[in-house]
């Protein structure tokens, strides 16, 4: 039996804005993964995905705050412990993450090696300090494997490398300390299709290198987690609404906000040129106040009186998990 | 020259630095976009599709070559953006953090010659906030920094659903919303199109979207156009090298050979 090396229990998240009002970004977020598993996760823009990102990394820095749940690596809680702790003794060594607009998280006045410099030494294990000679070994090292023109790239700054380059070195380095994990936040959503692909090969060939093995990937595109994911999980105001296979969420979607995102989807065929995608209205519901009913209900086509006034709790639907009493 | 003609390029290049740190971002580029016309430039990273969008807007005068607005250079930026309007790439850097979202939207329709009444900035704030699929209320108070990175996206888009501009220049203008979002956002433009007879240029590298919107396509590569034509011509049995590689690369959930993973 393979031991589950990420567990998340009943994981919600608040932020507390200047006017002392709740904003309840993620509620009630329960999800556990095996070792070498892929989850993907995609949902409404605003939906509460990087906001959740943070919380699975015990990074709650104010204003957002934890309101209740557990997140477990390895069987090792991760909540109400302090910023310091967490920096040094989880990220980039047990959890590593690929930051959303990866361009920005590069600083643009230094070097790639500087960079990873930077990188490494804040979150060295107390007591294990590697010289600047060490570390850029290392770098050389793991940029080699990726068949990364090494040299020329280490001693570039941000702008002078291409998109492809930049993003490659972001996930070069932060995954240089070996984590257990990698929850990757839009890696590819700047990036051109091809830009896109180069990046995933590159990530699969991570995995089956073993420098990590489980990872979350986090993006609003469903086609493309089809392709990356095992499992996908869809999001949808603070809420998991669907989770299973990628198979079955992409290609038989029982939600249905999940079924109007593979409804809206566009395609380069000529087939579907003039095929409508279909919008839909409105907008989800204030995450300030107190929601009662089904969340989805105001958009739904298929939305009843029941809908409005009951709060719909996740449950199996043809092997999946689904959060609508009325899903078949 | 007819005065349907919008735009017109004649052999336009845009060169940065000089001698040989040189860098030719645009190739010697000649088009017409029409009244109207809705035209998006797709291509990959690097290629200079935003630099082109900027010659667009005036804020690069090309190296060589000539490029009419309405058959005239663009002289007075002013009076150019008060026709021309831009969705830029990068929503993080284009609001002030120190305003509230809300009063920057109502704020850009001072630069319209006709201003309108209070009570219309308000309303056309509100219902360009509703076409991105966002509650006014939701907002209300809120700064940059309080909001998602798709969220900030769609301002962009909100203020120019209330701007109702003539012509329409977007870089990348959907990169980071859902399915559903681009629909309705798509929906919106497409109305404000037909009313306003409004013409678009689109950047993106989504070739789905495209396909839906365009009357024309320009493919790019590395400063030149490649390919241009309408969405069949260019994407339809194209044996054009550059054209083949995107559309191989894009992730369709039924092309079963994107990657080979285990
Ligand atoms: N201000 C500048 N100075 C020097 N070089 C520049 C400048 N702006 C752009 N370039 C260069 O011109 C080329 C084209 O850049 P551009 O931003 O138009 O690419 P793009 O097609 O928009 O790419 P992306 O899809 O990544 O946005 C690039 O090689 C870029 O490095
Ligand atoms: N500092 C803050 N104060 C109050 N609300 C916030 C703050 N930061 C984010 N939010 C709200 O929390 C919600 C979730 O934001 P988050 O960034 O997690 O969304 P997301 O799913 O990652 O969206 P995107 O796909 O656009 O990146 C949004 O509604 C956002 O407006
Ligand atoms: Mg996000
Ligand atoms: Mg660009």
């Amino acid at each position: 039996m393979s031991e589950k090396i990420f567990e998340v229990d009943h994981l919600s998240l608040h932020y507390l804005t200047r006017f002392g009002e709740k904003v309840h970004a993620v509620t009630d977020v329960s999800f556990s993964m095996k070792q070498g598993e892929i989850l993907g996760i995609a949902g409404e823009s605003g939906c509460g995905k990087s906001t959740l990102v943070s919380g699975l990394m015990g990074m709650c820095i104010p204003p957002l705050y934890p309101t209740s749940g557990d997140v477990r690596v390895s069987g090792e809680s991760l909540m109400n412990r302090s910023e310091s702790d967490i920096r040094s003794n989880v990220l980039a060594q047990k959890i590593s993450m690929i930051p959303q607009g990866a361009f920005n998280a590069l600083n643009p006045v230094r070097k790639i090696k500087d960079i990873a410099a930077d990188v490494i030494a804040a979150h060295q294990k107390q007591g294990s300090p590697s010289s600047a000679k060490e570390i850029y070994q290392r770098l050389c090292e793991r940029f080699d494997l990726f068949g990364m023109d090494t040299q020329r790239v280490l001693n570039s700054y941000p702008i002078q490398l291409t998109a492809g380059e930049r993003q490659r070195s972001v996930i070069g380095i932060s995954t240089l300390l070996n984590p257990r994990m990698v929850i990757a936040d839009e890696p590819t959503s700047a990036l051109d299709v091809s830009t896109q692909k180069e990046v995933i090969k590159m990530i699969f060939d991570l995995l089956e290198k073993g420098i990590f093995s489980t990872m979350i990937f986090i993006t609003h595109e469903l086609p493309l987690l089809y392709h990356v994911a095992d499992n996908i999980a869809i999001m949808y105001a603070g809420e998991f609404v669907e989770m299973g296979t990628a198979e079955q969420v992409v290609k038989d979607p029982r939600h249905p906000y999940t079924q109007a995102l593979m409804g809206a989807m566009l395609s380069s065929e000529s087939s579907q040129r003039s095929r409508k995608p279909v919008a839909i209205e409105g907008a989800p519901p204030s995450l300030n106040q107190t929601i009662v009913g089904c969340r989805f209900a105001e958009r739904c086509t298929r939305a009843c009186p029941d809908c409005k006034k009951n709060t719909q709790s996740i449950r199996m639907v043809g092997d999946r998990l689904v959060r609508c009493d009325y899903a078949k | 020259m007819p005065n349907d003609i919008i735009f017109s390029a004649k052999n336009v290049s845009k060169i940065f630095g000089m001698g040989k740190k040189a860098k030719v971002a645009v190739d010697d580029v000649s088009f017409e976009i029409k009244d109207g016309e809705i035209v998006t430039i797709v291509g990959g990273s690097g290629c200079g599709k935003s630099v082109l969008a900027k010659i667009m807007l005036g804020l690069y005068p090309p190296t060589t070559g000539e490029f009419l607005y309405c058959g005239k250079k663009i002289t007075n930026l002013k009076a150019h953006w008060n026709e021309v309007q831009f969705v830029f790439q990068d929503p993080f850097s284009c609001f002030n953090q120190f305003f509230t979202i809300r009063s920057q939207l109502e704020d850009s329709l001072n630069i319209l010659k006709n201003k309108p009444s209070r009570a219309e900035v308000k309303a056309r704030v509100d219902a360009g906030l509703l076409a991105v699929n966002v509650k006014p209320s939701d907002i209300e108070d809120k700064y940059a920094f309080e909001l998602s990175g798709g969220q900030m996206q769609r301002m962009l888009l909100a203020r120019i659903f209330a701007l109702r501009p003539r012509v329409l220049i977007a870089d990348e203008p959907t990169s980071m919303v859902d399915a559903c979002v681009r629909a309705n956002i798509l929906d919106y433009l497409m109305k404000l199109k037909q009313e306003l007879h409004m013409t678009v240029v689109f950047v993106t590298h989504d070739i789905g979207l495209a396909n839906y919107v365009s009357d024309r396509i320009f493919i790019m590569h590395e400063g030149k156009l490649v390919n241009v034509g309408t969405p069949a011509e260019v994407l339809d049995n194209t044996t054009e090298p550059h054209t083949l590689k995107l559309l191989d690369d894009i992730p369709e959930v039924h092309n079963a050979e994107w990657i080979k993973h285990s």
